[in-house]
C-alpha cells in the first residue's frame, strides 16, 4: 500500500495531525523516515510534514545560535558563522546525505548515526519544543519515553570560544563511514589549565552521551599528556557501547580513551 | 491511494503526471516518466546509484518523495547526452574504464555533475569527497577518480 503525504503550514498543525492519527509518522528531510518505509515498516501509512518557515532559519546574533529542525547539514557546513560546527556537520553521510539530512532528524538517529546530535550534546543545546526550551541531554535520554513523538523546532546553544570546541569521528571507511565511535567536546581553559569541559560520546551507549566523569577529571588540569591522564582512565565509565556491524563494544571501549587522548590533546 | 500531480522539469523538458501520494521520485521516474538511467539500488540512502541532481543539488531519488518536487528542476544521466554526443563525464568514464558493471555509474556521474558545477577545478580529495556517497564493487574506486578529474580537465580546456 502506498503512504500519503499531508503538509502543513505549521509545526503545531503537524502536531495535531500527528497526534490524531497513531499511523503517522513526521517527515523531515527524509532519511530515517522514508527509508524506514522503503524498508518495509508497516507501522505507518501517512507522512506528516510542515512548511514552516521557522524550521529552516538560521539565526547567530549576540553570541547565540538558533538554528531551525529542518535545517540541512549541508547548509550547516556552509555558514560561515557556524564555521566551528562545519566538521560536525560533514561527518554526516556523504554530499546527498548532507543535502537532505536535517538537524532534526539527527537526534532522532539511532546508533551508529546521530553525529551531529553528539555535537550539540557537548554544546549543551537547548531545543525548543513546543515553544518550551528543553535541554538536549534532557531530550535525548527521554527520547524514547517522556519525549516520544515530540516535534523539534529549533536547537539553539551559547557560542564556544574560540578554538573550544573538538570533533571528532572515527570511522572504518573514509571520507564517509558509519561511526566507530564520536566525540565532540567544549573544552575551555583559563591560564593555561581547564576551566570547564563538556565531553559527549557517539556510538558508546544507544544514543548519544555526556562523560561526566571525564568532564569532572579534566577541570582544573592543563591540556598536557599528563594533565589528561586521569581524564583517559576513567574515559569509559558509563558507558555501554553496542555491538553492530561497524563494530564490537569491546573495540569501541578499546578504541575510546585512544581518540579521546588525539583529540584532546592541542596539536 | 490517491494520487496527486505533479510538475517538474527533467533535463530541461516540462513533465506532469498524476502520482501516488507518497511515492518516492526514484519510483516515479523509473515507472511513470520511463527515466530508467535513475537507478534502484539499496533504497535505504546507503549506494548512491539513485542520485540525482534536484535544483542544483545532490539527492537520493529513493529518499525523496516525488510530492516535494513541485516546480523542481531534476537532471539524470538520461539527460547529459545531446543526440550522439557523450557529455565530457560520461566520456571520460568510458575512456578511462572508470564503468564495470555499471549499476552504480549513474549515480557516480549524477555526484561528479554536481561537483563539477559547483566546483570546475576540483582537487583529488574534492572528487573522492564528492563521491563519497555512491558505492561501487567493482573498479576500485581509482578510474572513476581519475576519470572525473579527467574530466575536469577536459572542461578546462575547452572553456580556455
Amino acid at each position: 500500500m502506498g503512504l500519503g503525504l499531508e503538509t502543513f503550514p505549521t509545526l503545531a498543525a503537524a502536531g495535531e495531525a500527528l497526534a490524531a492519527n497513531a499511523a503517522a509518522r513526521y517527515l523531515g528531510g527524509g532519511t530515517l523516515v522514508v527509508r524506514s518505509a522503503n524498508e518495509g515498516d508497516v507501522g505507518f501509512e501517512t507522512y506528516v510534514t510542515a512548511s514552516e518557515r521557522a524550521l529552516t532559519d538560521i539565526v547567530v546574533a549576540d553570541g547565540r545560535a538558533t538554528i531551525g529542525a529542518g535545517v540541512t547539514m549541508a547548509r550547516i557546513a556552509r555558514e560561515p558563522a557556524l564555521g566551528f560546527l562545519a566538521p560536525a556537520a560533514r561527518a554526516v553521510g556523504g554530499p546527498a546525505i548532507r543535502n537532505m539530512a536535517t538537524v532534526g532528524g539527527n537526534l532522532f538517529a539511532p546508533v551508529p548515526y546521530g553525529d551531529f546530535a553528539v555535537a550539540l550534546l557537548a554544546l549543551d543545546a537547548s531545543l525548543d519544543i513546543d515553544g518550551e526550551p528543553v535541554a538536549v541531554s534532557a531530550f535525548l535520554a527521554g527520547r524514547d519515553t517522556t519525549h516520544a513523538g515530540a516535534l523539534v523546532r529549533s536547537v539553539s546553544f551559547t557560542l564556544p570560544a574560540e578554538g573550544s570546541f573538538l570533533f571528532a569521528k572515527a570511522s572504518r571507511v573514509r571520507p564517509k563511514g558509519a561511526s566507530v565511535v564520536t566525540i565532540a567536546a567544549v573544552v575551555e581553559e583559563r591560564a593555561g589549565t581547564i576551566s570547564s569541559a563538556r565531553i559527549a560520546y557517539g556510538c558508546m551507549a544507544d544514543r548519544p552521551i555526556r562523560a561526566p566523569a571525564v568532564e569532572r577529571a579534566l577541570a582544573g588540569k592543563a591540556r598536557t599528556a599528563e594533565g589528561i591522564a586521569a581524564a583517559l582512565a576513567v574515559a569509559t565509565e558509563g558507558t555501554a557501547p553496542p555491538t553492530d556491524a561497524i563494530a564490537s563494544a569491546w573495540y569501541r571501549g578499546e578504541v575510546l580513551p585512544v581518540h579521546l587522548k588525539r583529540l584532546l590533546l592541542p596539536a | 491511494m490517491k494520487k496527486v500531480p505533479v510538475q517538474f522539469t527533467l533535463n530541461g523538458e516540462e513533465k506532469a503526471e498524476f502520482v501516488e501520494s507518497g511515492v518516492t521520485l526514484l519510483k516515479a521516474l523509473r515507472e511513470k516518466i520511463g527515466d530508467t538511467s535513475v537507478k534502484a539500488g539499496c533504497q535505504q540512502g546507503t549506494c548512491g546509484s539513485c542520485a540525482v541532481i534536484v535544483d542544483g543539488e545532490l539527492r537520493l531519488s529513493c529518499l525523496t518523495l516525488a510530492e516535494r518536487c513541485g516546480g523542481a528542476a531534476i537532471e539524470t544521466t538520461g539527460g547529459l547526452a545531446h543526440g550522439e554526443v557523450l557529455h565530457p563525464l560520461q566520456r571520460a568514464f568510458n575512456e578511462g574504464f572508470a564503468t564495470q558493471c555499471g549499476f552504480c555509474t549513474p549515480g557516480m556521474i549524477m555526484a561528479a555533475k554536481a561537483l563539477l558545477d559547483h566546483n570546475p577545478q576540483p582537487s583529488r580529495e574534492d572528487v573522492v569527497e564528492a563521491i563519497s556517497g555512491n558505492i561501487c564493487r567493482c573498479t576500485g574506486y581509482e578510474p572513476i577518480i581519475q576519470a572525473i578529474l579527467a574530466a575536469a580537465r577536459a572542461n578546462s580546456l575547452s572553456a580556455a
